[in-house]
């Protein structure tokens, strides 16, 4: 069974007077264990379909089912608890809270899961254990160099045991030695079976993955398998 | 994810915000800082006041009743015209009264002039000076300083003797015993035989301590052949308050004749009536008084609002992970709320922190009095205020779209 059905997903946006089709009635299946890129220009729809993917956004057309839930009935508050407990969200600023060290931030996805303190204090220290920074928990950000930052944001996006990683150009802020660190991660967490999209515009980050779907103007433009 | 853990979670992240904008904070606290130490220093000043009246009011003889030709309060022109029309109250009403009522303690007529006073080359142009009876001692719950009240021989028409009260003895007798001296009233003589203990305060209470009281029949003689008189009657016990006032009017109405179904030609008054009146009036005084202190902490909520407002803005990114990560609108909300109330409460603390001191000094030149209804209102109002103007920002940061919050820079 797929873990993402998107059956002719279409988001509209209202610029005004003109109304501009981001994405038109995109099908995509995504199973359990797949490293999937999505690649595409800017302006291509890529950013929509990940925030479509990632239950930030809602459909105006088509249905989009999500290790069988319904999303795109859903409201505000149901999408919260959704994306709390099956998405792992990656970014390319990181996006961790500057005032919070790293262990109060991989923490946050389990204060809002309801976990108790001493619960998740646990689970958070072993999340930073298995992305090499057992020695660096209370270091707040600004103290931690961008590999290690994007490194505390996996273990964030880790720590709920989430359905899908959902990377949003996760190299994008990082030199390519670094850079190279992150995606040797991405490769481990895929060999222990998590389901990771990739979101990119670099070719060479695209080829670690699986399979590629390419976007162009708010359609799939091709979907092939990675030969390697 | 429970309220309780949401409501600790929120505290944690607000403190956090709070101090990482210490000067931000330290200035929006002061708005509500000034608001709450001007509400409880009204409060405080209000009850102070309050109490030292009701006092003041009730040490004039709650348990007295005064028969007077009016009622102490007219409020319409038209009690006014039927007042009027009342007949004076005179001795023998008194006299009826003392023999007849059961209930009464004292009774005693009193009537009322101004005169001027001398002994030797001192004096005064125009001195209170009271007609009464050996009861109104009993009924004034006046006491002595030097000498005695007048006797009953004398009130009935004996000799012309009177008492004085301190001040007026002082007056004009700089110091020496006026026991035994002539003083002249209205150009007759009079006797000192007592001087009153001093009563100090506002107001009629402290009327005495400027007055000469002479024996009721000495007043018609000197003063005023037919005087108006009030007629003090002092109860047995307050709990018979209600019984004793209608002992009295069922006597008076008899002695007077007044038919079943007219209403009566004289009034009963009481320091009820006082009480009531003003009650009215602090309660007037305290609604003018939180309303304009009202408007200051209004001002301080507004700077909280302003505050929660470019606090919201500032971390518009920080609500998006939020959300991307799974917090709902509700935990957001509180969120910002209990930061906004954290504020104002930590306001409200350091308030009541400036405020205590405040009334001590206070009561050095008046009764202040901080209850602890008083503390308990000022934190309340203090978090409400935050709670209030935290909203608007709040509610905005809890309808962030996630998508256009992490697109912020």
């Amino acid at each position: 069974m797929s873990l993402i059905r998107l059956h002719k997903l279409s988001r509209r946006y209202q610029m005004g007077t003109e109304t501009v089709h981001a994405l038109r009635e995109v099908s995509l299946e995504i199973h359990r264990g797949e490293y999937v890129a999505i690649m595409g220009p800017s302006g291509s729809g890529k950013s929509t379909l990940m925030n479509l993917v990632g239950c930030l956004d809602t459909p105006t057309g088509g249905t989009y089912e999500l290790n069988g839930n319904q999303v795109s009935e859903m409201n505000d508050n149901q999408l919260a608890e959704i994306r709390n407990r099956e998405i792992g969200f990656i970014f390319q600023t990181f996006n961790l809270l500057p005032r919070s060290d790293a262990l109060r931030n991989v923490e946050l996805p389990l204060v809002y899961a309801g976990i108790g303190k001493r619960e998740r204090r646990e689970i958070a220290l072993h999340a930073l254990t298995s992305v090499g920074l057992a020695d660096r928990v209370h270091h707040k950000p600004n103290e931690l160099s961008g590999g290690q930052r994007q490194r505390v944001a996996v273990a964030r996006a880790l720590v709920n045991k989430p359905s899908i990683l959902l990377a949003d150009e996760p190299t994008g802020n990082l030199d390519s030695k670094t850079g190279t660190e992150i995606m040797a991660l991405f490769e481990e967490l895929s060999s222990r079976g998590n389901t990771i999209i990739v979101v990119t515009h670099e070719e060479e980050i695209a080829r670690q993955a699986r399979r590629i779907i390419r976007i162009r103007d708010g359609l799939i433009a091709s979907d092939e398998p990675v030969i390697k | 994810m429970n309220f309780v853990t949401e409501l600790r979670e929120g505290l944690a992240i607000s403190w956090g915000a709070i101090r990482a904008n210490k000067l931000r904070s330290v200035l929006t606290t002061l708005g509500i800082v000034i608001g709450i130490v001007t509400v409880t220093l009204m409060g405080t000043a209000i009850q102070g006041l309050n109490n030292s009246l009701m006092e003041r009011v009730s040490s004039m003889g709650a348990d007295v009743l005064y028969v007077d030709r009016y009622g102490w309060l007219i409020q319409s022109r038209q009690e006014w015209m039927n007042a009027m029309k009342n007949p004076d109250i005179t001795l023998d009403d008194a006299d009826i009264l003392e023999r007849q009522m059961t209930l009464a303690m004292a009774v005693a007529p009193v009537a009322q002039d101004d005169t001027p006073v001398k002994y030797k080359k001192q004096g005064a142009s125009s001195v209170p000076v009271l007609g009464t009876t050996e009861q109104y001692q009993i009924t004034s719950g006046l006491s002595l300083e030097q000498g005695r009240f007048l006797s009953g021989a004398e009130c009935d028409g004996g000799r012309p003797v009177c008492v004085i009260g301190s001040e007026l003895a002082t007056n004009l007798f700089a110091g020496a015993s006026p026991i035994g001296e002539t003083i002249s009233a209205n150009r007759h003589d009079f006797e000192v035989v007592g001087v009153l203990e001093k009563q100090g305060g506002f107001a009629q209470s402290g009327g005495s301590d400027n007055e000469i009281i002479v024996p009721v029949s000495q007043f018609t003689r000197v003063f005023s052949s037919s005087p108006d008189y009030d007629i003090q009657v002092k109860v047995r016990s307050v709990a018979d308050l209600a019984d004793a006032k209608d002992e009295l009017r069922s006597i008076l109405r008899r002695y007077r004749h007044i038919a079943p179904g007219d209403s009566d030609n004289f009034a009963i008054n009481q320091q009820d009536q006082f009480l009531e009146f003003f009650h009215r009036m602090t309660a007037t005084i305290e609604g003018i008084g939180f309303f304009i202190t009202g408007l200051s902490l209004f001002v301080g909520g507004i700077g909280i609002m302003n505050i929660m407002f470019v606090s919201v803005a500032e971390r518009t990114r920080e609500i998006g992970v939020r959300k991307a990560i799974g917090a709902k609108r509700r935990t957001i909300l509180l969120q910002f709320l209990i930061e906004a109330a954290c504020i104002c409460v930590l306001g409200g603390i350091i308030a009541l922190l400036i405020a205590w001191p405040s009334t001590l000094l206070m009561r050095q030149m008046m009764p202040a009095v901080m209850s602890p209804t008083i503390v308990c209102l000022a934190l309340v109002v203090s978090a409400v205020t935050g709670a209030l103007s935290g909203f608007f920002p709040a509610w905005r940061a809890a309808r962030m779209d996630p998508v256009e919050a992490l697109r912020n820079e």
